[in-house]
């Protein structure tokens, strides 16, 4: 396979940044945040136990850290044909404001913050930054994730 | 209960215990049901082998949340998690041990938050950090 040894142009970068999803919202429902406890296999009552989390300062059941993945947000389009299908998650940043609760509803937004590419050990790459806000019923920014997302 | 970890009592360099994930491929499976994410090289090895990877792979958020396990552990129930970032350096391959690790490296206020920085990673079994990263947590105090 051949890649080519640079994609991106400047005009390409500037068009990008800034690119946002369509929002996508979901109501945060119980059954769902105990099922991912259990995925991740972590059982921390104010996650897994209905009456242990309404004796706990959260007053009712909140939603792990890492739950807000599940939104299932849109991606940002790119302003151009993407040359690879491949994709590898490069990792995450999560900000905290306000605990997800079971009850809540929540609108999640991707936008680019930032792409550039690089040549690794499998050819070429373009690294997007893309930070997702999620904001509750109450217009509150409960969280903030910024990834990293390689394609190759 | 869950013994409470108070800021008082942290110092740079306290250790977070040792979280230990034995991930299976039906662990992956349930993951991806739990979280939507159905992007087969985690479970379909396959079209992990077509994407040059050795057998199917770890979701990196699911490994993120190994690392959120570790912290908010440790923080107990009157800690309050404040940021939590990682980095996939490494892949992760099912049917092989995972542990969480951390350690304080930073103790601070802010704003009259009592707050500490960790270090936080992932180790396989031959000691690499597969899954670097950090997280700030506030504690209570005494």
């Amino acid at each position: 396979m051949t890649t080519p040894a640079s994609f991106l142009t400047e005009e390409m970068i500037q068009k990008a940044i800034g690119q946002k999803s369509a929002p996508r919202s979901i109501d945060i429902e119980k059954g769902a945040i105990i099922k991912f406890a259990q995925a991740i296999e972590d059982d921390n009552p104010v996650y897994n136990d209905e009456q242990a989390a309404r004796d706990s300062r959260y007053g009712g059941l909140i939603a792990p850290p890492t739950f807000l993945r599940s939104v299932g947000v849109d991606r940002p389009e790119y302003p151009f044909d993407m040359p690879f299908t491949r994709l590898l998650d490069g990792g995450s940043d999560w900000e905290y404001f306000h605990p997800i609760r079971a009850g809540d509803r929540i609108t999640a937004v991707a936008e680019i913050a930032d792409i550039n590419e690089r040549t690794g050990r499998m050819g070429l790459m373009i690294i997007t930054s893309i930070v997702v806000t999620y904001r509750n019923q109450f217009d509150q920014v409960a969280a903030t994730q910024t990834s990293t997302s390689i394609r190759y | 209960m869950a013994d409470q970890v108070f800021w008082d009592d942290v110092e740079e360099g306290t250790k977070l215990p040792e979280v230990v994930k034995n991930p299976t491929t039906q662990q992956l499976v349930k993951y991806a049901g739990a979280s939507g994410d159905y992007y087969q090289i985690h479970y379909d090895q396959g079209f992990a082998k077509n994407n040059d990877l050795e057998d199917v792979i770890l979701h990196g958020a699911l490994k993120n949340a190994f690392l959120g396990h570790l912290v908010t552990k440790w923080m107990g129930p009157d800690g309050y998690l404040k940021r939590l970032a990682c980095q996939y350096r490494g892949m992760d391959i099912p049917g092989t041990p995972v542990t969480a690790k951390g350690l304080v490296t930073k103790k601070y206020q802010d704003q009259g938050a009592n707050l500490v920085d960790c270090e936080i990673w992932l180790e396989n079994e031959n000691g690499e950090r597969t899954t670097p990263g950090s997280a700030t947590v506030a504690l209570p105090s005494r």
